[in-house]
């Protein structure tokens, strides 16, 4: 994962409330199977509406932002992780709100993205300074957001989640890498203890004709995988 | 040892290890794959060159991108063919099961996980899909992920977690006539609001609860992230256990009463203490229609319209106007005069064998109004193949309504079921959200009851003044 340290940028100001992945990433969308280049679908909706005012990420400066400044219950909706990396696509390293949808969240540190909680009147400053079109930083490391009339914005992230973005963390290499002998102990133990969770060969015969008749289109290319 | 509830208990019993900063290693025992949260997880494994490591774990349907007509011949949608033969590809390749559409076995994640007996009480279970929730109507500890879990489910068995607070819903009283648990959970969204429930686990309790069938706990739990929870509970009891019973992938003999006993274990101990509680009392209720973008804007059908002048937070205001301004509403219309285009019966909120009878019992013997199209989209095939040894296809085809096939359909409009800009649905699905239905489209969340109801009046209405 792309390590996160510090970012300043304009800071696009989008004050709206409960922007869902819906609304974010539109699921007809979701057919593509890739997580590149998916930022040209980002609020699809609204950048595509006509007799509207161009969208905030399509006027300069804000179309280089690479902060968002939104509103309460950002993200919420659909765990679609297409959300964030469509935000990362375009270019969106931190987003700015007052409270997330907790998939999102969640998300959003998988993929260098770093969504940041703040408290209403802090919120409120960020928006306005956004607004002017100057940049403001956002720094990790500090927990702090540096606001262009020279204030100073404190938050607080997850320490774990904070160390992971700011090395970069590779999370799955480093489980198998820490804890696999962890993992292995618990299985063992898990197997005696509830042996209906592990399903044993004659449960799985339920599933014996599967993975053979041909689905839909294309059934000789089906037929080769694997 | 102190009291623990129902999530504490769960928890405790899938954690691999705890870490110095306060996050923990949560085993996860089972993990519904689906085509729109895969690929790009599977991708991720392949490219890392990392093995799956239980296979057993792990069933795939392809239930988001399906069509629900025409499924004997190939798939029409070039995107969506792709997608669904790269799931049967990589499914393959991992030795994971592949359900096909055609399958008497398909349907939703979410509805056939519990038909095949695949969801456990006291379980661990993730999908990546947001109403993962569902699964919790069975004490199961079952949230939606993103891709990038999905990928680390395959990889590792677990994910790295920090425990959520804990919430109690309570709710009390009896259901009146023609109110449902849809009306319930909508009714508790409008309490708490969208982020209501954001941080916690939500266990659902008290007599109105312990009532439920399992499929009336399904559609409680299923929309707990609507309230801003990725989990909602409900403890496990014999009305569980009769429904689990000679599943498929269900325990049997000795294992069954060995894993029934465990099972009871789970009930959150008496002592224990919740970080919040809520009380409805669904006593009190009436059936609800949701009138704007998000599932909180929601009132009983008696009501009409609000206005957003009467709001006085600026931020709630600003966007109950962009709400009605989506849904081309007026402020003070009342709900029951609201014509509507398009009826949807289906989706895991709603798409289960309880569900097609409510509805079906409201249609007997009535016609869908001529200016509404409406559809039944069952769950899944199990769910189609009982509604139709039940005649329940001949009522709703008798009434006008088309009888579809199994999946997700227009609560995510990913195949060719949705609206078209600015048609109104009354939809038994689980979002109201901007252009969810397809682009410019207006839904209205109700209960299967009153979808019927809606259907035949051909606007919104109170399905208690058609009995």
């Amino acid at each position: 994962m792309q390590p996160f340290r510090s970012v300043t940028s304009v800071a696009a100001p989008l004050p709206e409330a409960d922007l869902d992945t819906d609304i974010i990433f539109p699921a007809r969308f979701l057919l593509l199977l890739d997580r590149e280049g998916l930022g040209r679908h980002l609020f699809h909706e609204r950048r595509h509406k006509a007799d509207a005012p161009p969208f905030v990420l399509d006027r300069p400066p804000f179309d280089r932002a690479r902060i968002l400044v939104t509103g309460r219950n950002f993200g919420g909706g659909s765990s679609r992780e297409q959300a964030v990396w469509a935000l990362a696509d375009f270019g969106i390293r931190v987003v700015l709100a007052e409270s997330f949808g907790e998939i999102f969240h969640a998300n959003c540190f998988r993929n260098g993205v770093l969504p940041i909680v703040l408290p209403a009147e802090d919120q409120a400053r960020a928006m306005a300074a956004a607004g002017t079109g100057a940049p403001m930083t956002v720094d990790l490391e500090s927990e702090t957001i540096a606001l262009p009339d020279g204030a100073i914005l404190r938050f607080a992230i997850d320490p774990y989640r904070r160390r992971a973005l700011l090395a970069g963390l590779d999370e799955i290499g480093a489980i198998l890498a820490d804890d696999a002998a962890a993992i292995d102990a618990f299985e063992a133990r898990q197997r005696r203890t509830a042996p209906w969770l592990h399903l044993a060969r004659d449960r799985l015969a339920f599933f014996d004709d599967l993975n053979r008749a041909p689905d839909g289109a294309e059934p000789e290319s089906r037929a080769e995988a694997g | 040892m102190s009291a623990l509830t129902l999530y504490d208990k769960v928890w405790r019993d899938h954690l691999v290890k705890d870490y110095e900063d306060g996050t923990s290693l949560l085993y996860i025992d089972r993990h519904l794959v689906q085509e729109v949260s895969s690929p790009q997880a599977f991708a991720g494994l392949i490219a890392q060159n990392r093995a799956l490591r239980r296979p057993d774990a792990h069933v795939a349907v392809a239930d988001h991108a399906v069509p629900t007509r025409n499924r004997a011949r190939p798939l029409p949608d070039g995107l969506a063919a792709r997608q669904v033969s790269r799931l049967q590809e990589n499914a393959t390749r991992f030795g994971i099961p592949y359900i096909p559409m055609r399958d008497r076995r398909h349907g939703i994640v979410h509805v056939i996980g519990p038909e095949l007996g695949f969801t456990l009480p006291g379980a661990t279970l993730v999908c990546g899909d947001s109403h993962t929730c569902t699964h919790g109507a069975f004490g199961a500890l079952a949230f939606g992920i993103g891709a990038s879990e999905c990928e680390c489910i395959f990889a590792t068995q677990t994910l790295r977690q920090r425990k959520q607070k804990r919430m109690r819903v309570t709710l009390d009283g009896r259901l009146p006539a023609g109110v449902t648990v849809k009306d319930v959970i909508l009714a508790l969204i409008g309490t708490i609001g969208t982020g209501g429930g954001v941080g916690h686990a939500i266990e659902y309790a008290g007599e109105a609860v312990r009532a439920l069938s399992m499929e009336e706990r399904m559609t409680l739990c299923n929309m707990s992230i609507e309230a801003g929870s990725r989990v909602g509970m409900v403890a496990p009891d014999e009305t569980t256990f009769a429904y689990l019973e000679g599943r498929p992938l269900a325990p049997r003999g000795a294992e069954w009463d060995a894993a029934r006993a465990a099972w009871r274990a789970l009930a959150t101990d008496p002592d224990a203490v919740f970080d919040r509680e809520v009380r409805l009392d669904v006593g009190a209720l009436a059936p609800r229609i949701s009138w704007g973008t998000t599932p909180e804007e929601n009132l009983p059908i008696t009501a009409a319209v609000p206005d957003p002048d009467a709001e006085p937070d600026p931020e709630r205001r600003a966007r109950m106007r962009r709400s009605l301004a989506y849904m081309g509403l007026e402020p003070g219309r009342r709900l029951d005069e609201i014509p509507i285009d398009r009826v949807f019966i289906g989706s895991c909120t709603n798409g289960r064998i309880e569900d097609l009878r409510l509805a079906a019992r409201v249609v007997a013997g009535r016609s869908v109004a001529p200016t509404v199209q409406a559809i039944v989209v069952p769950g899944s095939a199990g769910v189609r193949l009982q509604a139709e040894a039940e005649g329940l296809d001949r009522i709703f085809r008798a009434a006008g309504f088309e009888w579809r096939e199994s999946g997700c359909s227009m609560c995510v409009a990913m195949n060719d079921d949705r609206l078209a800009p600015g048609e109104r649905c009354a939809s038994t699905s689980n979002r109201n959200f901007e252009g969810r239905q397809g682009k410019g489209g207006r839904t209205h969340l109700m209960s299967p009851a009153m979808a019927a109801a809606a259907a035949i009046a051909g606007r919104l209405a109170d399905v208690r003044s058609l009995a």
